[in-house]
C-alpha cells in the first residue's frame, strides 16, 4: 500500500512500518509521518561552508541555502503539521552568527504556521531562540523515539541520523556511493540532508550494533529510491 | 680575428685531459651568456647538453674574485632524480679543475636545517625541482636571496612545458626575472617542432630567447619485432611476444624494455620471468613500487648487474643509469616524439647509432608502429600545442606571492602576462583569480572577514595571517596524485562462523595502488602487483590488504586499464592514411595485410578524411561501430555522449566499450533499420552540436570531470591536500569536493575554478577539444556500411567488451539492476 500524497510519486518510497509508526522515506532524505503529519530532517549542517570558511578554507558559501532549498521542496510536498529536525542542525556553535539574512528569512517562512521542533546534536548542543521552534533533547511519536545519535542499547523502536548512512554498490564494473536510509523492523537510520554532510558507508563498523538481525538500505538516486539488500552493499 | 680563446686555460686543459675537444654549440652557449643573452639548446641525446648548460656558469665563477656573491646559477629539473643526478655529474669536471665552486640540492628530501642554511648562505650552485622553486620563490627572503642571480638553467624543458607544472615554472621564471633584472635563462631540450615556443617560454612572451640547434647524431636503428606467434586481433598484454623479448634481453648487454602503464609493467615483468630458464637478471621499475626499490633497481643497473629492467615512463627523461644496448617499447608507442626520447636510452652517446625494437601488442597497435616508425625516420615530431596558462595554477602562484613580499596587482598582472602561457590572459581573468584568491571569488561577498590576503597601507596585498603562509608551503605544487593506498601482505581469516572476517596486518608493504583501482575490487579477486599474483582481502583504514596466491594463480582482474597517453594526434592522422592506400601495406606483415584486405572486401575501409560506421546485428543486439582514431579518452567522451542520444533516439542504447582506434556502441533497437527508415540519421548522431547540452548535462555527473574538478581545487587552494594518515579520521569528516563541485555548479556556474576545470576537460580526461576537432572533421563525411555480420575491423574493437568496464549506464539503471537482483532472488 502507498500512503504517500498523490503529488509525491517518484519521490516518494512505499511506507514501512516502525513499531506502530507508517515512515515513508523521500528521495530529498528526510522522512514523512503520514499519521503524524510530521517531516523529519536529519543533519542539516548548516553553515558548514563558513566554518570551513572561519579556518581558512573558502567553500562556496551556497551550502546552506541548497540545503533548505532540498527541505523546502519536501515541506512543499507534504504540508507538514511539524517539521523535526534530528540534531546537527548547525554544524557549530558559530553557526547563528555567521548564517546571512536571506537563509535566516526562508526558515522563518518554514517555521509559520507548524510546528517546529530542534532535537540537539552533538554539533549543536545549544541552539538560541532566535532561530526559532521549540529545542529538545529527544522526543517520543507513538511508542518510537527520535533522538540524534542512535543508541544500541534503546528498548523503544528508533529514528536517529548523526552517522550519515551511505551505500556503495557495483554492477557492470561501475561503483556507485549514494546517500541512504538504513531501515529494520525496529531502526531508521536517516541519511543528512545537508548539501556539504559527507557519508559514513553503512559497511562501516559504527552500524553494527545497530543492526543485529540486518537492514536494507535505501539509496537515494537520481530520480527515485532504491532498495538495496545489504549483502550486495560494499565496503569503501 | 684574434679574439681570446673563449675558454679559460684551466679548462681547455681539462678538455685536452679527457681527450675532448669543445663542441660548437658548448662555446655558442659561453658567448650567449657573455652577452647577457638567454638562449634555448636543442640538441638529441647524448651530445653533452648538460656541460653545455653549466659551462658560462662554471667559467664565470671561476673568474670572479674571491668574495662570494650568492646563488649565481640555479638549475631545474622535473624530476629529482635527475637534479641527484647532474649534480654527482658536475662533481667530476669540478674536483678535476680543482674549482672553488659549490653546488648543492634542494628537493623534498633536503633537512629543514639544511634549507635554511642554504636561505642564509646559498651555494653558487643548485640544483632544484619547480616546486622547490616555488617554495623559494615565495620565502619572505626571496628578494635578497635571488639578486645576485645570474643563471637558470632549465633542463628537459620539452617535457616540462607540457603540463600544469610548465604553467607554474613559466609564473616562477617571471618573477626570477623581475628580482634578478640581470639574470639570463638556459633551456636544455630535446628535438621539437616548434622551438619558437620554447624560446618564448624561456625569454618571456615578448622577449623570445636565442637558439642553438645541434644536428642529428647517428640515425637510430628501429624495427619492429618479428614475432612466431601470431599477433592478436585485440589485447594490450604483449604475451605473444613474450619469447622474442627474452631472446632479445639475451643477445644484448642490457636492455630497456619500456611499457606503457604499470599494469602492463607488472605482466611483462611475470611473464618474462615465466621464461627466464637462465635466471637472467631482470628487474622491475615503475612509479608505484616502493621508493627503497626503486632506488635498488637504479643503483643495480648503473652497477651494471642487472641484464634488463622492464619500466614504465618513470625511466623516460634522461637519467644516464647505465650502459644500455637495447630499447624494446612494447605496445604502441601513442607518440613519435616520446619514441625517440625512449630510443635515446640506448647507447647514450651520439655517435653510435640507438638500438630499438618496437613490440605491437595487437594488430591496430602493428599499424601505429608502422606510422611511428615512418615518423621518426622523417624526425617529425608531435609535440603538443603550447599550454594556455592555467587559472588554478596562476592563483597558488598569486598566493605565494602574496606570501613573500606582497603584490601591487597592476604590477603582478604585468609580470605575468611575461610568462608565455599567460601571455594572454585577461585583466578581468586576473582580477578574478586575485579574488579567488582572497575571499573565494563568490558572488555572495560573505567571505571578507575570513580574507587570506589583505590589502596594506602601502597598497600591496599580502598573505593576511600566518596560517595562510602554512596553507601554501603545504600545498604547493600542481601535481594531484590519485589519492593512492598502501599494499601491504596480510591474512584473511574468518573469526567465528558468520561473524565478520579479521584481517591481520603487519606483512611486508608492496606499494601503492591507486585508490579507484583498489575500489574496483571484492574480497578474493586476484591481480598482479609487484610481480606476483595477490588476492585481494579488503582495504583496511588507508591500506589494501593482501594475501599470496598459489604459483599458476591466474589474475581475474583485468590488469590493464588502457594507455595512459592517448594516440597522438599526428599519429593517428598516419594511421588512417596508411589504412587508406593499400599500396602501404605492402610495408606490413601478412597477417596485417591480409587483415585489412579482408576488410575491404567483406565491409569497406575508409578513405581519408571520411568516417567509416559499421553496423550489424549480433547476440540479440545491435551495433554500432565507429573508427575516428582519436585516443581513448575523446573516444570515451563520444561514447558518452552518443548513448544519451541514442536513448533519446528511443533506440535503448545498452553500453559501450573504446580503444585508441574505435568505438562500439550497443542497443535493443535496431540502429541500421532506424538509418534505413530515416529515423536516425548518422550526420545528426555525430553533429557537433552533441557538444552543447548533451556535453553540459553528462559534466554535471561525470566522475571524470568531478576528478578534474578536484585536482583544480586542490591546486588553486580551495582545499587542503591530503596528507597520509589523515585519511584515517574518516571520510564523513572529510569534506568531499564531489559535493563542492554541485553546490558551485548550481550557484555560480561560473566561477573560476569550475572555468579552470572546463579549460582541463578540454584537453585531459575528457579530451574535449580533441573530439571537437573530429567531429569538424569528418561532417558530411560519414560513410555507413550496414553488414550482416562482426567485420575484420571491427573485431579488434569488439573484444574490448569484457575486458573494460562498459559505460554508457545513467546511475539509476545501475541501481535499479541492483534492486532488481535482490528481488529476482527473493522469487526464485
Amino acid at each position: 500500500m502507498t500512503l504517500a500524497a498523490k503529488d509525491t510519486a517518484g519521490v516518494a518510497s512505499e511506507a514501512f512500518m516502525l513499531g506502530r509508526l507508517a515512515l515513508v522515506p523521500d528521495l530529498s532524505g528526510a522522512l514523512y509521518l503520514p499519521d503524524e503529519r510530521t517531516l523529519v530532517v536529519a543533519d542539516l549542517h548548516l553553515e558548514k561552508g563558513s566554518a570551513y570558511a572561519a579556518r581558512g578554507v573558502l567553500l562556496p558559501p551556497y551550502d546552506s541555502a541548497a540545503t533548505l532549498r532540498l527541505l523546502g521542496a519536501a515541506i512543499l510536498r507534504y504540508q507538514p503539521a511539524r517539521v523535526i529536525a534530528l540534531g546537527d542542525s548547525f554544524h557549530d556553535r558559530g553557526a547563528e552568527a555567521r548564517i546571512d539574512e536571506s537563509c535566516l528569512a526562508t526558515l522563518r517562512a518554514f517555521q509559520a504556521g507548524r510546528d517546529w521542533l530542534w532535537i540537539s546534536g552533538n554539533h549543536d548542543p545549544m541552539i538560541s531562540a532566535a532561530m526559532g521552534g521549540t529545542v529538545l533533547d529527544d522526543l517520543d511519536l507513538r511508542g518510537v523515539r527520535l533522538r540524534h545519535e542512535p543508541s544500541p542499547a534503546g528498548a523503544l523502536p528508533e529514528i536517529a541520523g548523526h552517522l550519515h548512512p551511505a551505500a556503495k554498490v557495483r554492477m557492470r564494473g561501475r561503483a556507485l556511493r549514494r546517500r541512504c536510509f538504513a531501515l529494520s523492523p525496529s531502526r531508521c537510520v536517516m541519511p543528512a540532508m545537508g548539501a556539504y554532510a559527507g557519508g559514513l558507508n553503512v559497511r562501516d563498523a559504527a552500524f553494527r550494533p545497530l543492526f543485529g538481525l540486518g537492514f536494507s538500505a535505501h539509496l537515494l538516486g537520481d530520480g527515485r529510491l532504491f532498495r538495496i539488500d545489504q549483502r550486495l552493499l560494499l565496503p569503501d | 680575428m684574434d679574439a681570446p680563446s673563449p675558454l679559460p686555460p684551466d679548462f681547455s686543459a681539462w678538455f685536452a685531459s679527457r681527450g675532448w675537444s669543445v663542441r660548437a654549440h658548448q662555446l655558442a652557449l659561453l658567448e650567449e651568456a657573455r652577452a647577457g643573452c638567454s638562449t634555448l639548446l636543442v640538441a638529441p641525446t647524448g651530445a653533452g647538453k648538460t656541460l653545455a648548460g653549466f659551462l658560462p656558469s662554471l667559467v664565470e665563477l671561476t673568474q670572479r674574485g674571491t668574495e662570494r656573491d650568492g646563488l649565481h646559477t640555479l638549475y631545474v629539473s622535473p624530476l629529482k632524480a635527475l637534479a641527484v643526478d647532474i649534480a654527482r655529474n658536475l662533481e667530476t669536471p669540478i674536483r678535476e679543475m680543482g674549482l672553488s665552486v659549490k653546488v648543492e640540492t634542494r628537493t623534498g628530501d633536503t633537512s629543514p636545517a639544511k634549507r635554511a642554511r642554504q636561505i642564509e648562505r646559498p651555494p653558487d650552485i643548485l640544483l632544484t625541482t619547480p616546486e622547490q622553486l616555488a617554495l623559494l620563490v615565495s620565502h619572505r627572503d626571496a628578494k635578497p636571496f635571488f639578486a645576485g642571480l645570474r643563471r637558470v638553467v632549465l633542463d628537459e624543458l620539452h617535457a616540462l612545458v607540457t603540463s600544469k607544472r610548465g604553467d607554474l615554472l613559466s609564473l616562477d621564471l617571471a618573477r626570477l626575472r623581475a628580482l634578478a633584472p640581470q639574470m639570463s635563462a638556459v633551456g636544455l631540450s630535446a628535438t621539437v617542432r616548434e622551438p619558437a615556443d620554447l624560446q618564448a617560454y624561456l625569454g618571456g612572451a615578448e622577449t623570445p630567447s636565442g637558439l642553438v640547434t645541434v644536428k642529428g647524431g647517428a640515425k637510430a636503428e628501429i624495427g619492429i619485432m618479428a614475432t612466431s606467434r601470431r599477433l592478436p586481433l585485440a589485447g594490450h598484454i604483449t604475451a605473444h611476444a613474450v619469447g622474442d623479448i627474452y631472446a632479445a634481453i639475451q643477445a644484448h648487454k642490457l636492455t630497456l624494455v619500456f611499457v606503457n602503464t604499470r599494469m602492463q609493467a607488472e605482466f611483462m615483468f611475470q611473464a618474462l620471468w615465466s621464461v627466464n630458464e637462465e635466471t637472467l637478471p631482470i628487474a622491475l621499475h615503475h612509479g608505484s613500487l616502493d621508493a627503497g626499490q626503486r632506488r635498488k633497481v637504479e643503483a643495480a643497473m648503473a652497477a651494471g648487474k642487472l641484464k634488463a629492467v622492464v619500466c614504465t615512463a618513470t625511466l623516460d627523461l634522461g637519467i644516464d643509469w647505465g650502459d644500455v644496448d637495447l630499447v624494446v617499447n612494447v605496445g604502441a608507442p601513442k607518440g613519435a616524439s616520446r619514441l625517440m626520447q625512449r630510443i635515446g636510452r640506448s647507447n647514450h652517446r651520439m655517435d653510435e647509432p640507438s638500438q630499438a625494437l618496437l613490440v605491437p601488442s595487437n594488430r591496430f597497435e602493428l599499424l601505429e608502429c608502422r606510422a611511428a616508425l615512418d615518423a621518426v625516420a622523417e624526425a617529425a615530431q608531435d609535440t603538443p600545442p603550447p599550454r594556455i596558462g592555467a587559472l588554478d595554477v596562476l592563483a597558488q602562484h598569486v598566493l605565494g606571492v602574496a606570501c613573500s613580499d606582497g603584490f601591487d596587482p597592476d604590477a603582478l598582472y604585468e609580470e605575468v602576462l611575461t610568462a608565455s602561457p599567460y601571455a594572454d590572459l585577461a585583466r578581468a581573468d586576473f582580477d578574478a583569480v586575485v579574488d579567488f584568491v582572497a575571499t573565494g571569488g563568490y558572488a555572495l561577498k560573505s567571505y571578507e572577514r575570513f580574507a587570506k590576503l589583505r590589502q596594506s597601507k602601502d597598497g600591496l596585498y599580502r598573505a593576511s595571517n600566518a596560517r595562510v603562509i602554512q596553507q601554501y608551503r603545504m600545498n604547493v605544487g600542481t601535481i594531484v596524485e590519485s589519492t593512492m593506498l598502501k599494499v601491504r601482505l596480510g591474512r584473511s581469516r574468518p573469526a567465528r562462523p558468520g561473524g565478520q572476517k579479521m584481517l591481520s596486518r603487519g606483512g611486508r608493504m608492496l606499494g601503492e595502488l591507486e585508490e579507484y583501482f583498489a575500489e574496483t575490487m571484492t574480497t578474493g579477486d586476484t591481480f598482479i602487483f609487484a610481480g606476483e599474483v595477490l588476492r585481494f582481502e579488503g582495504i583496511v583504514e588507508n591500506e589494501v590488504v593482501c594475501s599470496r596466491t598459489a604459483a599458476g594463480t591466474d589474475p581475474k582482474i583485468p590488469s590493464y586499464n588502457g594507455g595512459k597517453f592517448p594516440l597522438s594526434t599526428f599519429l593517428a592522422a598516419r594511421v588512417r592514411a596508411i589504412l587508406a592506400s593499400p599500396k602501404e601495406w605492402t610495408k606490413l606483415p601478412d597477417e596485417v595485410s591480409s587483415w585489412l584486405h579482408a576488410q575491404r572486401l567483406k565491409s569497406r575501409l575508409p578513405k581519408p578524411g571520411e568516417l567509416l560506421v559499421e553496423s550489424f546485428p549480433r547476440a540479440g543486439r545491435f551495433f554500432l561501430v565507429a573508427y575516428p582514431f582519436e585516443g581513448r579518452l575523446a573516444h570515451q567522451t563520444l561514447g558518452m555522449l552518443l548513448t544519451r542520444r541514442l536513448e533519446r533516439a528511443r533506440l535503448k542504447p545498452l553500453g559501450f566499450v573504446c580503444n585508441d582506434y574505435g568505438i562500439a556502441v550497443w542497443t535493443l533497437g535496431d540502429m541500421a533499420a532506424a538509418i534505413a527508415r530515416g529515423s536516425l540519421s548518422l550526420d545528426e548522431l555525430f553533429s557537433q552540436d552533441m557538444l552543447g547540452d548533451d556535453l553540459e548535462e553528462w559534466l554535471a555527473e561525470s566522475a571524470l570531470m568531478k576528478r578534474t574538478f578536484r585536482s583544480c581545487a586542490v591546486i588553486g587552494g580551495l582545499i587542503e591536500r591530503r596528507f597520509p594518515g589523515q585519511e584515517k579520521s574518516g571520510r564523513q569528516v572529510t569534506i568531499s569536493t564531489d559535493l563542492v563541485y554541485d553546490v558551485l555548479r548550481r550557484h555560480q556556474p561560473d566561477h573560476v575554478l569550475l572555468r579552470a576545470a572546463r579549460a582541463d576537460a578540454a584537453t585531459g580526461l575528457l579530451d574535449i577539444g580533441r573530439l571537437g576537432q573530429m567531429l569538424t572533421r569528418i561532417s558530411g563525411r560519414i560513410v555507413h556500411q550496414p553488414l550482416a555480420h562482426v567485420s575484420p575491423l571491427s573485431v579488434s574493437v569488439m573484444l574490448e567488451i569484457g575486458r573494460e568496464a562498459v559505460h554508457g549506464e545513467a546511475a539509476d539503471e545501475i541501481l535499479a539492476e541492483a534492486e532488481a537482483q535482490m528481488l529476482e532472488e527473493a522469487m526464485a
